[in-house]
């Protein structure tokens, strides 16, 4: 029996297809054929080559954002694939205001970049409150120049970006330890394991694909970077310039009236390669455990 | 919320009665008791994480707060506001056309959410449920953007974007998130878990697909569906570099583009600033309080798949 005629499917489909098509699919391509074009916003522009690739190696930016970057990611992916499974493990108990921490926990992740790159800055001020403390209790004697150094003002945003995320990952792992079996847990119990080697033994082996995939997750997102450094630091990347990460230059590059489009997709098409080794590692790794 | 349950699983002694109760609550029985000392650990933890998550919040929710005679940046700092005020209200509404921009932002918000809920819900159901040729490859083609960064594409998508005319809109800035993968995705393998038999009962019943959609899909999959809503329109909400790339007109920002450049006109005044942060900021934690209940209840059910 027939359920449907033939181009309903289609219709229905149809819309989204188009979006997809016109608004990624195309994209996709043709920021890979702009690459090696020098086409700018306003006028037209011609085939270029890798021109447009080995301006790259010789770019000082480009090298500071590939450095802030795995800096980037040096940090948050340990910090965040470790504080927010503890902080899961925290909140899965049904006791009283469970669902209190859990709503509030992710309020940081509800929260716009923005304002919370804002409401930062204001802490991170020369005169501001972690100033304020900080020299009140006697830690330093001088205001900390957070906003201001290359170095503090890198680490101002990575930090920002721990603390936005780690209500996302936890809730990522309170999906998981859901499923961690709930007879494996009391069989060790019954065997007298006591609660950290069952942490150990029980709960981390039944989240460690998620371990993984949260993981892989936080690398491509420390590559994505953007709105921390762009408010902390200012449209500029920093007083030197130097605070930036590739989409950042992908953003300077691309936008208004001066646009490089050519050299911008250029940078877009290293972000794509770049995220694309966590995620083939990630397949990579998948394949191995299935085989196993 | 359910405190109760642990002590009365832990006196049950049959292992049966045990499973049972333990299907209504997972968290319960002798071996993870709690301690006195246990309870203070952890409430005490939690409570240092809390103040570490929303403590920069409310110190910006104070600083709005505090009236121009009251020193902000004084060495010892006041957590209350001495005269509170909604002055810097007034200000930053006088500055910069922030109630407009709030309404800009809930303007792409809605479309977004419209959109996705119409089009991702009908093409999901298509992909799922109906037969026809090219059906894996279109699958193929929404599974194969999720790999791409949006990122990777905003420059192209901008030239899109101005070249279709609609640069420097909220329309251009609503258009390329309208119906998004992921959610096509989403809502497909929800309707993929409604049992074949009642939509082959309906089809028998002569029911065609709208009403297969109405009557049979759309109440099942209400769970995804309130969790795309709700995350699509906190996306929007919150978006920066896109609508900063297609924006330009003074009167058309979103709230994000529109604090970014107060920021700049307002190095002085951290109160003003603050006040404009948490007209961002108030609104859409309120939403997600309200509709946190569906939120965890549908990524309970595997509407975010880790």
């Amino acid at each position: 029996m027939k359920s449907h005629r033939w181009y309903t499917p289609w219709l229905l489909v149809l819309p989204a297809l188009a979006v997809l098509g016109v608004f990624s699919l195309w994209p996709a391509v043709n920021t890979l054929l702009l690459s090696f074009t020098n086409v700018q916003t306003l006028t037209g522009g011609r085939f270029i080559g890798f021109a447009n690739y080995s301006r790259m190696w010789h770019d000082p930016q480009l090298w500071d954002a590939i450095v802030n970057t795995l800096l980037y990611m040096l940090i948050c992916v340990p910090l965040l694939t470790v504080l927010p499974l503890l902080l899961a493990l925290l909140v899965q108990r049904t006791l009283p205001f469970m669902g209190f921490f859990r709503t509030v926990f992710y309020f940081p992740v509800i929260a716009s970049a923005v304002t919370v790159a804002l409401i930062w800055q204001w802490l991170l001020n020369d005169r501001g409150l972690v100033n304020d403390l900080a020299q009140e209790v006697g830690i330093v004697h001088r205001a900390v120049p957070f906003l201001e150094d290359r170095w503090l003002l890198l680490f101002s945003a990575i930090a920002l970006t721990v603390w936005k995320g780690l209500g996302y990952y936890m809730v990522l792992y309170l999906s998981a330890l859901g499923n961690v079996r709930r007879d494996l847990h009391e069989a060790a119990a019954v065997d007298g394991a006591g609660s950290v080697s069952r942490f150990w033994h029980v709960t981390l082996p039944g989240v460690r694909g998620t371990t993984l995939l949260v993981s892989i997750l936080i690398g491509v997102s420390a590559m994505r970077v953007f709105t921390e450094l762009y408010i902390l630091g200012g449209s500029t990347g920093g007083i030197g310039g130097q605070d930036v990460s590739l989409v950042f230059l992908i953003e300077q590059y691309g936008s208004g009236f001066n646009g490089q489009l050519g050299y911008a997709s250029a940078l877009s098409v290293l972000l794509f390669v770049l995220t694309a080794i966590p995620l083939l590692v990630l397949a990579r790794l998948n394949r191995r455990s299935n085989q196993l | 919320m359910t405190a109760t349950t642990s002590t009365l699983a832990g006196k049950s002694t049959s292992p049966a009665t045990h499973t049972v109760q333990r299907r209504r609550s997972r968290r319960s029985s002798k071996f993870d008791a709690v301690t006195p000392l246990g309870l203070i650990l952890r409430y005490t933890t939690l409570i240092v994480v809390l103040a570490i998550s929303v403590g920069p919040m409310l110190w910006e929710l104070s600083t709005s707060l505090k009236s121009p005679i009251e020193d902000v940046f004084a060495a010892t700092p006041r957590f209350l506001p001495q005269h509170p005020t909604l002055h810097n209200y007034d200000v930053v509404a006088q500055t910069i056309p922030i109630w407009h921009f709030a309404a800009n932002s809930c303007i792409v918000a809605v479309l977004g959410v419209g959109g996705n809920l119409v089009g991702a819900t009908a093409a999901g159901y298509a992909l799922a449920r109906l037969r026809f040729r090219g059906r894996r490859l279109v699958t193929g083609l929404f599974l194969s953007t999720l790999v791409l960064p949006g990122e990777v594409t905003i420059i192209s998508q901008y030239q899109t974007v101005t070249r279709l005319g609609f640069g420097d809109s909220l329309i251009g800035v609503a258009l390329p998130g309208l119906i998004g993968a992921i959610n096509v995705l989403l809502i497909r393998n929800a309707f993929q878990s409604i049992p074949d038999e009642l939509e082959d009962a309906a089809v028998i019943d002569g029911a065609n697909v709208w009403q297969r959609i109405r009557y049979i899909g759309l109440p099942n999959i209400k769970g995804v569906l309130s969790v795309v809503a709700i995350l699509t329109f906190i996306g929007a909400w919150d978006d920066f570099l896109w609508p900063l790339l297609v924006l330009q007109s003074p009167d058309k920002l979103t709230l994000t583009v529109g604090l970014s450049y107060l920021q700049g006109q307002f190095s002085a005044d951290p109160r003003t600033i603050a006040a404009g942060a948490m007209i961002a900021l108030i609104p859409i934690l309120v939403l997600f309080a309200a509709l946190q209940r569906y939120f965890f209840r549908g990524v309970g059910e595997g509407a975010i798949k880790g």
